[in-house]
């Protein structure tokens, strides 16, 4: 199994536990802006990135000499697709709470930062599907 | 990779561009309000990236990687799964499509259209879910 896909298999287990305390955490006092943190690391953290990291080792090669692809791309949304999501874990319940113009503008940071992951996946793998 | 999973896989991708498109922007707007209709995007964001998104991706996926049946016909009848991907795309835009259309049951005809096509594909493919035909040798 490569490296990225390690780190992305191992972050999205971190993920999945992570949600799941926040699923708890709801239980034992709802908070403003958990929801959307709880749901994220579920389907985002979890899901989607255990699958990110699992179609980049498995999806058919790219090249001979480059089988996964520019390997900084991959590594850019692995840092991207957390570094968002750890920004939007942080910041969307305390937004809830008590908004701050920098919690406002660590948002907009985190929206750019998921929104780069998802297209340099996307683009990492367009051409490794490829049918007979 | 069969033709079907790359159409799917490739499907599933458009609606992983999209749907994150939209959840970046529902998001900045939540931090910084710049345009109140974009939380309209919510449910075109949730069902780009549960069906569009995750449901094709491993519908694709399922196509390519289960086990075959014969040789002449691997993948068994074709013809459910090319349903199952006509449809679940359909439902996805009709149900994109009802808020707008003003027609009160086009939402749940997208919703029947797109449980059929995921049926279709569970009966075009149950028979490839099987257990190992011989053993391993332990050693």
């Amino acid at each position: 199994m490569p490296t990225i896909t390690r780190w992305f298999i191992k972050a999205a287990l971190v993920s999945l536990v992570l949600g799941l305390a926040a699923g708890i955490w709801q239980q034992v006092a709802s908070t403003a802006g958990m929801f959307p943190v709880y749901l994220h690391l579920l389907t985002f953290g979890w899901l989607t990135q255990l699958i990110f990291g699992v179609a980049i080792w498995m999806f058919p090669m790219y090249s001979k000499e480059h089988p996964r692809g520019p390997e900084w791309l991959g590594w850019s949304v692995f840092a991207t697709l957390n570094l968002g999501l750890l920004l939007r874990v942080i910041f969307e319940p305390l937004q809830s709470l008590s908004p701050t113009t920098f919690g406002a503008w660590a948002l907009v940071t985190a929206a750019i930062l998921q929104w780069y992951s998802g297209m340099g996946f996307a683009a990492a793998v367009w051409k490794r599907i490829r049918g007979k | 990779m069969p033709r079907l999973s790359y159409l799917f896989i490739r499907a599933s991708l458009v609606y992983l561009v999209l749907g994150f498109t939209f959840g970046s922007l529902i998001l900045a707007n939540k931090g910084v309000p710049f345009a109140p209709f974009i939380w309209t995007l919510l449910p075109i964001h949730i069902e780009f990236l549960i069906l569009g998104w995750l449901t094709q991706l491993a519908l694709g996926v399922a196509f390519w990687i289960l086990p075959r049946l014969t040789s002449s016909a691997p993948r068994g009848e074709e013809r459910w799964s090319w349903a199952a991907f006509a449809l679940v795309n359909l439902g996805i835009a009709l149900n994109i499509a009802a808020p707008y259309t003003g027609i009160i049951w086009l939402g749940l005809l997208a919703r029947i259209v797109q449980a059929v096509g995921v049926a279709a594909f569970a009966i075009g493919n149950w028979q490839r879910i099987y257990p190992l035909k011989f053993s391993f040798q332990a050693r």
